[in-house]
């Protein structure tokens, strides 16, 4: 991209996107993929809905297999995700990105992109729909990983089994925190292809 | 299995179906590969032209029993599954196992005898009124099925430490395998075998343990899923040798805890 002319020099050169926050994103969004999709087919083998999800979207191909690529991609997203977060928290990236975040910079910047007008000529700063949505989606993945410790290992993890209301409680939360995710992920999804810059910056840090 | 052939025809015909015949005479093979990984998706998310199904399969595997050791380590022998009030029991509390309702073993009570094996000084075969002569226990404990559901149950029993230093068992050996009427075989850990929890259970709800529960005895282990307890046990061994178990050896996980 053509660096804006009259900014300086650093800013032109330095990347969107340092280079761990881009390795982290796609380990991270592989991982969810995987855990998404296998986590679907093992809700198909107890549904507590009236409906499964289509096989045909689903990773493992039966529950034994969908079980192994979760209890795979849990490490990689669980060690994935704390790189990140040492990384954002101690470059100080976490606080100069996502704060100050008020509700009604939220609802502001939301009316703003509702009408079209929400500014994306800086892709360094995020505006406050941004800090909100990936703020939120941080707290949901660690919401995910605690849900599923304490559907893995129930009995080894006995306050954060009470904190999510026991077993079965724990079940749903897992279960809404994903669909949360996806719900997420479908916006973001949805933001890139009206913005696909963002896509490029994401890749390649420019 | 079938949806891979296209990407190996062009190296060997010959080669791939002998290797393939091969392989699909082992059954726990055969079945899991009809239930085989769907790898579509995933090779197009990693980009790679070819994904060899083997060895995502055994990289599968090897994490499985990473997961295995990291869960040994986890395990807190001291650590107690939640216990329920009697109102709280699951009625009727589900049937499952490999197989229908319509096959449930039936096993003869006076024939019937435990064997006990392996690395245990008393290898006497038990009887049923042997086995109800012990002292006996009970709980209302939750079991956790591997699909997610779970129930609360009240099982009856002998302490399944008691049983094993009563037959003189090495607890330092690292497995106690089971063989079951109904051709279900499992294993666990020393230290779950140990667990204050774990129940060798002769009664379900108060009476003599049903044999859609699995009688005339099962092991009962709030802290393992379903697949863990087996049912209608006939053998009990005691080994530093992996014995695996029925679903184990097909790609569920072997430790299976909670």
């Amino acid at each position: 991209m053509i660096s804006d002319l009259g900014d300086s020099m650093t800013d032109d050169t330095r990347p969107v996107h340092p280079a761990w926050l881009r390795a982290t994103h796609w380990l991270n969004a592989l991982a969810v993929v995987i855990l998404a999709m296998s986590g679907w087919r093992i809700y198909n083998a107890a549904p507590f809905f009236d409906f499964t999800i289509p096989g045909a979207i689903t990773l493992g191909g039966w529950l034994g297999g969908a079980i192994q690529w979760h209890f795979a991609a849990m490490w990689l997203l669980a060690a994935n995700g704390l790189a990140y977060l040492l990384c954002n928290a101690g470059t100080g990236r976490l606080f100069s990105q996502f704060f100050p975040l008020s509700p009604r910079a939220i609802v502001a910047d939301l009316l703003a992109a509702l009408r079209g007008r929400l500014s994306h000529a800086d892709l360094r700063r995020y505006n406050a729909v941004q800090r909100a949505a990936y703020l939120f989606v941080m707290l949901d993945a660690v919401l995910l990983v605690l849900s599923g410790l304490v559907l893995w290992k129930s009995v080894q993890f006995p306050l954060l089994r009470e904190l999510l209301g026991g077993y079965e409680t724990a079940r749903r939360v897992h279960f809404f925190a994903m669909a949360a995710l996806v719900a997420f992920v479908m916006v973001h999804l949805a933001m890139v292809a009206l913005v696909p810059r963002t896509l490029l910056a994401m890749i390649r840090g420019r | 299995m079938i949806e891979k052939s296209p990407r190996l025809v062009a190296i060997d015909g010959g080669a791939v179906v002998k290797e393939a015949l091969r392989r699909i005479e082992q059954p726990s093979r055969r079945l899991f590969l009809q239930r085989s990984l769907t790898l579509g998706g995933l090779s197009l998310l990693t980009g790679c032209a070819i994904v060899d199904e083997d060895s995502v399969e055994n990289a599968l595997m090897k994490v499985s029993r990473f997961n295995d050791k990291v869960q040994g380590w986890l395990f807190d022998p001291k650590l107690l599954a939640p216990t329920y009030p009697e109102a709280m029991i699951t009625r009727p509390f589900p049937f499952n196992a490999y197989y229908g309702e319509d096959e449930i073993r039936e096993v003869d009570a006076h024939s019937y005898r435990l064997e006990v094996t392996g690395m245990v000084a008393d290898r006497h075969a038990w009887t049923l009124p042997e086995l109800r002569a012990l002292q006996q226990t009970d709980q209302v404990t939750r079991h956790i099925c591997v699909e997610g559901w779970s129930a609360i149950g009240k099982w009856g029993g002998v302490s399944f430490a008691s049983f094993l230093s009563r037959v003189g068992a090495d607890t330092s050996a690292k497995y106690v395998g089971f063989k079951c009427a109904d051709d279900y075989y499992t294993s666990i850990d020393m230290p779950t075998a140990l667990h204050p929890q774990t129940l060798l259970a002769l009664s379900y709800d108060g009476q003599p343990l049903p044999p859609r529960y699995g009688f005339p005895m099962k092991l009962r282990m709030p802290t393992k899923l379903g697949y863990k307890n087996p049912k209608h046990i006939q053998a009990i061994f005691v080994t530093n040798t992996y014995p695996g178990g029925y679903w184990e050896d097909q790609g569920y996980n072997w430790f299976g805890g909670g």
